[in-house]
């Protein structure tokens, strides 16, 4: 399809780039509910889509937004909502319930410093953990991470795309550092959409196929569908006493992603050919990692980068061969140390966590006295 | 005429309902008004919270139906309502689901004015969870979770959320069918958010703790109780006094 912007260059934050990547994957619905560090989208949304056509609504709160998105998303919409800490964790048990029921809906976390209030204004990437296991019980997500203003944009087309595919909620954990970055992207002439797969009449909640995605119907297709987040079976009857009915749906919702996962995850790496010491980074701290990885190249030491776009499903073979093959691998992180304990369960060489939770972007410097103390 | 409304119903299925309980009567009522107004449930969207009332619809009806989380339902039905203006979307829940926790969506809705059908099914308390007292228990009645009595005063739904801007508010116990059945097919014809308070008998978790324990004495105590807006009217305070009034109190031009 074509983009909704003109082909060329642009110049903006990363916030407006998420609000624009959203109009181009065709987002038909937006609520949500204003919040530092993303409010930014919230208001670029609703001037936009008056000239796009989309819904817009500001809800009461960010329980309401995600139930509102899900709703939307169950009408016909690809719908998306946008927050930051405190109401992602209002939104975790509306995200329970898109994970149980197979809603694809879009949720931007712009993660700020932390815990509680904590910093409005200043970056993190605290909510790593919260992405992955935020409200009750076991599930499975999608979260993508972008370390530019382009990307951001990118990235939320992938998340319109990936949410649908999969019909499960898929989270593009950016940060403040990220959504309030000015910089230059492209927007290219087309945009690729994967629009929800249908088949009237085929069981809406089960499914023989190998991926194990069932189609999905919306309300006023005359499927007369029961949607639920109780136990229910291929046709959404509730089913909450039989064992083998909880087994077979909880199994089926963790291995359309798990078993999905090699398609699913992207990611960049660089100087890795020959690197004993790799950072493995993500966001924002990938630009600062990039840096201090060029400056040691350029004094011949043996550093390379990969950097996870992708950071649910993690990619767990991927670090498993990286581990296999490198002396020792760095993981710096603006929390105490989310992504590099799951490295830990994956490498079998050092995992090394260079943590930083003071509200402030990790400069170079920092991994740059790392690598040297490491190489 | 009972066996027409079978057209409405999922085949197969058994009632969850308590012997007693009102809910099987307003599941009858709300598919009468359908019925005569000749709309087709398929272009109808019932979405329902949790409690004994979100029942009503899911699954019983033979529509679309979501059934959404505990004091949700009136944003899930904002969004799917936003998105296809094109669906006939009813909200049928508890006191508990859409006033207690749920009771912020549920101004916010109406001072929206979104056009919503919501039934509001006020049994006195939490039913499905044994009895604890809800924002709707008279003060002074017996719960699981007020043994002495509640101290709190209940809310009056109609008036809190005809204050907040509804277009059509109602309050009908399920003891008087026929003008619930005119309210219901009034609700859904109003262009705006439209809400009935139906009073629905609890004898299993109300009426046991509270002197009115056999379905024919939670009958008796609403028909006792229920006054018309009208008959109340001329009446002075004393004579009002534990009288419950019902009624249109927002009739829809507004």
């Amino acid at each position: 399809m074509k983009s909704i912007l003109s082909p060329g260059s642009y110049y903006f934050s990363g916030d407006e780039a998420i609000a624009e990547g959203a109009i181009a994957a065709r987002c038909g619905y937006f609520a949500g509910y204003p919040i530092t560090p993303a409010s930014e989208i919230v208001e670029r949304i609703s001037i936009r889509f008056k000239e796009t056509g989309g819904v817009f609504i500001q809800m009461e709160d960010e329980i309401a937004s995600i139930c509102s998105i899900i709703g939307a998303s169950w009408a016909g919409a690809r719908a998306m909502t946008a927050t930051s800490g405190p109401g992602f964790s209002l939104m975790q048990e509306g995200m329970g319930h898109a994970i149980m029921t197979e809603t694809p809906i879009v949720i931007i976390d712009v993660q700020r410093a932390g815990p509680g209030l904590g910093q409005a204004t200043r970056p993190a990437s605290g909510d790593i953990m919260q992405a992955k296991w935020g409200s009750h019980s076991d599930r499975q997500i999608i979260a993508l991470c972008p370390w530019s203003v382009q990307e951001a944009y990118d990235q939320t087309i992938d998340a319109f795309n990936l949410a649908e595919r999969y019909r499960v909620p898929v989270i593009l954990l950016t940060d403040e550092a990220v959504g309030h970055l000015r910089e230059k992207m492209d927007i290219r002439e087309d945009v690729e959409i994967f629009n929800r797969m249908k088949k009237p009449g085929a069981a809406p909640f089960g499914t023989e196929e190998d991926d194990g995605v069932p189609p999905m119907p919306t309300f006023g297709e005359r499927e007369k569908l029961l949607v639920t987040s109780s136990t229910h079976n291929d046709y959404g009857v509730r089913k909450t006493d039989d064992p083998l009915v909880q087994a077979k749906l909880v199994s089926r919702l963790y291995s359309k992603i798990m078993n999905n996962r090699e398609k699913i995850i992207d990611y960049d790496s660089c100087y890795m050919e020959d690197a004993e010491v790799v950072v493995v980074c993500y966001g924002f701290t990938a630009r600062s990692s990039l840096f201090a990885i060029e400056k040691l190249r350029g004094e011949g030491k043996k550093v390379g980068m990969f950097r996870l776009k992708t950071i649910w499903p993690f990619p767990d073979r991927l670090i498993r061969d990286i581990g296999s093959r490198a002396k020792k691998i760095l993981v710096p992180e603006m929390n105490k140390g989310q992504v590099v304990e799951e490295v830990m369960k994956y490498a079998s060489c050092d995992a090394i966590l260079y943590s930083q939770t003071n509200g402030e972007d990790i400069h170079p410097n920092a991994i740059i006295e790392q690598l040297r103390r490491l190489v | 005429m009972t066996r027409d409304l079978e057209q409405y119903l999922r085949p197969g299925l058994v009632t969850a309902f308590c012997p007693g309980c009102g809910d099987g009567i307003l599941l009858g009522l709300i598919l009468r008004a359908i019925d005569e107004l000749k709309i087709n449930i398929d272009d109808m969207l019932f979405v329902s919270g949790i409690g004994c009332a979100g029942w009503i619809p899911s699954p019983n009806f033979n529509a679309d139906t979501l059934h959404t989380l505990h004091g949700r339902t009136i944003p899930f039905a904002t969004g799917a309502k936003m998105f296809n203006p094109k669906l006939q979307v009813m909200i049928i829940s508890g006191d508990g689901d859409l006033a207690d926790i749920g009771g912020n969506h549920l101004i916010h809705a109406a001072r929206r004015n979104i056009d919503l059908t919501v039934i509001l099914v006020n049994n006195f308390l939490y039913g499905m969870t044994g009895g604890q007292v809800a924002c709707t228990t008279p003060m002074g009645a017996f719960t699981m979770t007020t043994t002495e009595g509640n101290p709190y005063r209940p809310f009056d739904l109609p008036k809190l959320v005809d204050a907040a801007g509804a277009t059509y508010v109602a309050r009908y116990s399920v003891t008087q069918p026929l003008a619930l059945i005119s309210s219901i097919k009034k609700a859904v014809q109003t262009k705006g958010f439209s809400f009935i308070e139906v009073l629905s008998p609890c004898p299993t978790q109300f009426g046991r703790r509270n002197q009115l324990g056999s379905p024919t004495d939670m009958i008796k105590f609403l028909m006792d109780k229920c006054i018309m807006k009208e008959e109340a009217e001329g009446l002075s305070p004393e004579e009002l006094e534990g009288k419950i009034i019902t009624g249109e109190f927002s009739d829809g031009r507004n």
